[in-house]
This record gives C-alpha cells, structure tokens and sequence, in this order.
C-alpha cells in the first residue's frame, strides 16, 4: 500500500480527505489551497459525461470542466504537477470506469502511476468486476479503494474487502453525493461493524458538509471524506474560489483534529 | 444465455455502485425461482393474452411483397398490443416480478415515452406508484405521450442534468433508486443494463419469436431465411431473434439508425460506429470519444437515440451469428411511407428502419423465400415528426 496514504492515516487526528473535480476552475490553486487548510488526501474527480452516483452539485463540476475542454491527459497533468509541489500529500482519482478503461486498464494504471497517484476510487466497479481495472492498479502499485455502503451486509463485506486498499470508503447513506446525511448512530455502528473485519483505516462520506458534520464523524472514523460543499464553491466563486476553499477545508479541518 | 456472473462473451456484467449490487443480486434470485414457478409463468401468460392482446397476427404483405419483387414479407404485427408497441411484454414481466418482490414504488426511464406509458399502464392496473424520468428535451418534444403517463397516473420527472435526454433519464434513474433501495423496483425498458436485466428482458420479449416461429411454420410449413428487427437497446429484435438462435439456416439481421449517415456523428448506430466500453451497469458498444465520454446519438427516431445496445447484441455481433446493418432517417422515412401507402400500415419510425432494410434485401432473395419483420410499434406518436420533415403543417 502507499506509504503516503498510509501515513496519512498515521497522524493523531482523523483524516480530512477533500474532494475536488479535476479541470472545474484553476485546479492547481484549488487543490493547493485544499492543501494549505489541512487537507490530509485529496481526492481528485476524474469528470465523466454519466456521474450516475453524483448528485447535482458534483454533475454540474463534471459538465463545467467537460465544457471547458479537460482530458483524460489533462486530469494526469494535473496529477503529476501537484505530486511535484506536494511529495507528500496523497493524492486519489476518484471516477467512472469507462474514462479509467478507455485506453486499456494497463494504460490507465501505469500512467496514473507515472503521475504519482496513490489510490482509485472506481464508483461502478464493484468487487464482482475486479478483473476489469482491480489487478491493474496493484500491480503499479496503486491502491483500489473499494466502497462499501449501508447495503453492503455481513455477507457481501469479506468480497468488498478482498483486493481492496489504501482505506475503505464507507457511503453514509443509500444514495447520491451531496444529499441528506445519515444519523451519526448509524454510521457509528456500521464503521464498527467493517473495522472488526479490517485492519484498513475507514473513512465515511457522502452528505457530509459542515464543520460539525465532520467533526462528529471523526470522532467515530478514521477519515472523513468531503466533497459536494467544497465544488458548489468553485461553481458559486470562479476563480476567486481559493481563499474560499481554503477558509472552508480549515474549518473542516480543526473540527477533524480537535475531535476526540 | 450469460454466464453465471452475467457476462455474454466479454460484454454484460454488473458495473453498477456498491449499493445496488445486493439490490441485484436479490433480483437474480427472485427472478430465478420464478422461472421455476409454474403460477408466475402462468400469470404472466394469462395477462399477455388477456390484456395485451396476444398471439399479435403474423401478417403476409402482399402488395409490399410485389412492390419490391422479391422475397415474401411477413411482418409480426406487436404494433397491434395493448399501448402500440412491444414494451408492455416486458413491463407485465417486470411488475410481476416486483410484486412478487414485495416492492411497493415503480420508477423507470423513457426516450421517445413508449416505455414510459408501458410502465405507467401496469402500474395503473396493479395500482402501483409510478415515477418516469424522461429528459426535458424529451419531454418538450414528446407531449403526446407525456400527457398518456400522466392520464395513467404516472408522475413525470423532466431530467435537465446533461443533455436532458435518454441516458440522463436511465442516469436519473439510477440516482432515485440507489437512494430509495428498500421499496423501488426499477423496470428498465430494454435488453440493456447490470445483469440480470438483459438477460430477463430478452426472456419476456421472446414470446415475440416464439409465437413467430409457430406461426409461420402453420401457415408456410417452413422456417423464414431472414428476421429483421430495429435496434435501439435492443429488446424487440432479441424477442423476435432469440428463439431462433438454434436455427441454422435462420438468418439475422438488426438495423441500427444511422440517423444523418455513420461517416458524421450524427447517428445512433452503437455497433457499426461505436467501439467497446461501460455505461450503465454493463459492458458493451457505446458511442464514446477517446476519452471515454459518452456522445449523444441521433435518430428521427426518438426510440433509437440512445448511445449504447443491449450486451447480448454486442456479443451476437462478435459471434457473427447475426448481421447489423444502419438505415438512415431519410431512408427510414421512405420506408414509413411505403408501408402507410402500400399495406395499410402507418408503422412507427422505429420499425420502419427495418422496414428499410427488408426492401433492400427483398430484392435480392428468390421469390420463394421469407423474411420476417418486427413490426414493433404503431406510428400514431410519430405522425408530428413526419409531417415536420415532410413539410406539411398540421
């Protein structure tokens, strides 16, 4: 597994892992002031024309940079000059499976790997589908984080964490980015139930928006995952958006810290 | 049929997010022990027969078939079910099993809004709630049928993400029922999506085929040289193709819209000018830039216009077993024509892209062979789009 990602679930506090769509705005300055307000990971969406798993505020980032001409080529560009300026902040491509298998999945893991990428979010691969992209990113040494949800029961969990790396990424509530948030009982319950299976750091996501939000989460996770609040910036400000980003991500990021 | 994991050769699978695959797999299950229920076949029947309307006629085109001097024309006549087209095979199919599943809310896609009313007719009958996303542009140009949805009771969801069409209403839909997975079945309306879906809607609609099949072999005591049938998804040509897939002498050929023609992008023909990918749920011919995003199909032909086909046709392209060709919507229209004029027909424009092909192949076959059509849907909802591109106001 990465050593980045690993120590970044190493630090004393929990991990505030912020999301951001690749070619919305001045990625590099976004990204940088992710960086800059605490940000432990950052998760980078690859944009896709179907984000069948994303909610209005993460659609419309993946339609504005679509809109403005970004690449496959251009999201690994991006990729690498941040592994540039930041050695040591992990960074995860977060996405749909036909941008990542387009070129061949050999293709994709290796350039992602060239680009200094540490993990893969794959939304619409699941377990059942590995052999399509899975075995491909832990030969280059890229970790497949895999999610898991409250659908997924004692059953299906072993199969979900079977060839799974990096953390695992656990889906708050049964349906989309951005949306309603699940009771913090829940979600308490169900992380339990998934670390007494794995010795993976989880982290939750999906609906989590709000300093308080996050910080109750990390009080009973390893990571927190935010996203939709973070790109409804970027669409509402443009390029005056860094400063807001950054103000937004320290919030997030004291409330994670000083949680337990 | 698929493998166990639902793969037809390398195309099919389930690539769908973590929270559906229980969903799926529980629909496999439950739709596997009612192929083993005498009482769920029954019922299924029993409906098909009663309220669909069927055995639909297996017609012999005369005039159509002197016309083009060639081979005789048949035409199966599923225009004539229940709602005007073959989709309500496959919703009677689909609700039973939600029943059967105890799911209590109903929601499904629709391009042109044939599925859209074919699911909001059997929620109506089985007096279930029933959500249809349809895309804005859609539904601008689609008033006649959203008005039907809504007379049965159906609440229409105008899609504007995206392109607001086809694919952003099947995107929608995944997005409602991955957030309301306890009580939601979702009728998808063709051969197309994560296993088992391609896979059990191809079995509703081969009663298509399999009423065919007995009915030429009574009135002509032999098997057709050709079957055509339009692809969109994909449903109505594997209904009438798969039970005749152990045929050897059975020849196959599905018609894609080439729309404006294959050589622009303006076309909807994922076989002939698509290449491999994923959309959802499954693996198959999409069309797609080099970078793996999706682009827009076109057609005259609202119910041809979706960017991707069932995995089963993509395999059955591969294998050779059956043939594709395109029609272009100006050669489509002519056959619309043709067959208004010279049967008595008005078809819909998705059926007269087969129509197109059978008049090019008639010609070229003896006079004592048989081609077989799908007529899949009647013309009514396309009346307005033909006058547009005729000129004529109405």
């Amino acid at each position: 597994m990465s050593s980045r990602l690993s120590s970044a679930f190493s630090k004393p506090h929990p991990a505030l892992i912020c999301f951001i769509t690749a070619g919305d705005g001045d990625t590099a300055a976004n990204v940088d002031a992710l960086v800059a307000g605490g940000a432990d990971v950052i998760e980078l969406g690859m944009p896709f024309t179907d984000p069948m798993a994303d909610g209005p505020a993460i659609q419309e980032a993946n339609l504005r940079s679509l809109g403005a001409g970004t690449k496959t080529a251009d999201v690994l560009q991006i990729a690498s000059d941040f592994r540039v300026r930041h050695p040591d902040v992990p960074l995860v491509l977060m996405g749909y499976c036909n941008s990542m298998v387009r070129r061949g999945p050999e293709w994709f893991a290796s350039a992602a790997s060239k680009a200094g990428v540490d993990g893969v979010i794959c939304v619409d691969i699941p377990p059942e589908e590995d052999a399509e992209l899975g075995p491909y990113l832990r030969d280059a040494g890229i970790a497949p984080i895999r999610l898991a949800t409250p659908t997924t029961d004692a059953a299906r969990l072993p199969a979900v964490l079977e060839g799974s790396g990096g953390f695992l990424y656990y889906v708050s509530v049964a349906g989309i980015t951005g949306k309603q948030q699940a009771a913090i009982e829940s979600i308490e319950a169900n992380v339990a139930r998934i670390k007494q299976s794995t010795d993976l750091p989880v982290a939750v996501g999906f609906g989590v928006r709000t300093p308080e939000q996050a910080g109750a989460i990390a009080r009973v996770a390893d990571g927190v995952v935010v996203g939709s609040a973070l790109v409804e910036l970027v669409g509402e400000y443009g390029n005056a958006v860094p400063a807001k980003l950054r103000e937004l991500t320290s919030a997030l990021a004291q409330a994670v810290r000083t949680a337990r | 049929m698929p493998d166990e994991r639902g793969h037809f050769g390398q195309f099919g699978g389930r690539y769908v997010a973590e929270t559906l695959m229980p969903l799926i797999l529980d629909l496999e299950r439950e739709y596997r022990k009612a192929q083993q229920d005498p009482a769920f076949q029954a019922e299924f029947d029993d409906l098909l027969e009663h309220y669909v309307g069927r055995p639909s006629p297996l017609y012999f085109a005369p005039r159509l078939t002197e016309e083009l001097g060639g081979a005789q024309v048949w035409f199966k006549r599923d225009e004539l079910n229940h709602t005007g087209a073959h989709k309500i095979n496959n919703c009677i199919g689909q609700i039973l099993l939600a029943i059967r599943m105890g799911k209590t809310r109903i929601i499904a896609e629709t391009g042109a809004g044939q599925h859209g009313v074919a699911t909001a007719t059997v929620c109506a009958r089985f007096g279930l709630p029933c959500i249809v996303y349809m895309g804005a542009t859609d539904v601008a140009r689609q008033a006649p049928n959203v008005f039907r949805m809504k007379l049965l009771g159906a609440e229409v969801v105008p899609v504007t993400a995206g392109a607001a069409t086809l694919k952003d209403a099947m995107n929608e839909a995944l997005r409602d029922w991955v957030a309301n997975v306890h009580d939601t079945f979702y009728i998808i309306g063709t051969a197309a999506g994560p296993h088992p879906y391609p896979e059990l809607v191809r079995n509703f609609q081969s009663v298509i085929g399999k009423e065919a099949r007995a009915q030429i072999l009574s009135r002509t005591g032999r098997l057709p040289d050709l079957l055509v049938a339009a692809i969109g998804g994909g449903s109505n040509a594997l209904g009438l193709f798969h039970p005749f897939l152990d045929d050897p002498d059975v020849k196959m050929l599905g018609v894609e819209a080439a729309g404006y023609g294959l050589d622009g992008n303006r076309h909807a023909a994922s076989l002939l000018g698509g290449s491999p990918g994923i959309l959802h749920g499954n693996k198959t011919y999409l069309l797609q830039n080099e970078d793996g995003q999706i682009t827009e199909g076109h057609s005259i032909s609202a119910g041809l216009d979706y960017p991707g086909i069932g995995p089963e046709h993509a395999w059955l392209k591969e294998s050779g077993r059956v043939e594709y060709t395109a029609v272009t919507d100006d050669e489509a229209l002519d056959a619309f024509q043709l067959l208004c004029r010279n049967e008595g027909i008005i078809p819909a424009l998705e059926p007269s892209h087969a129509i197109a092909a059978v008049t090019k192949r008639a010609k070229e076959m003896p006079k004592d062979s048989i081609i077989l059509a799908n007529l899949c849907g009647r013309g009514d909802k396309d009346i307005f789009t033909v006058a547009e591109k005729l000129g004529v106001e109405m």
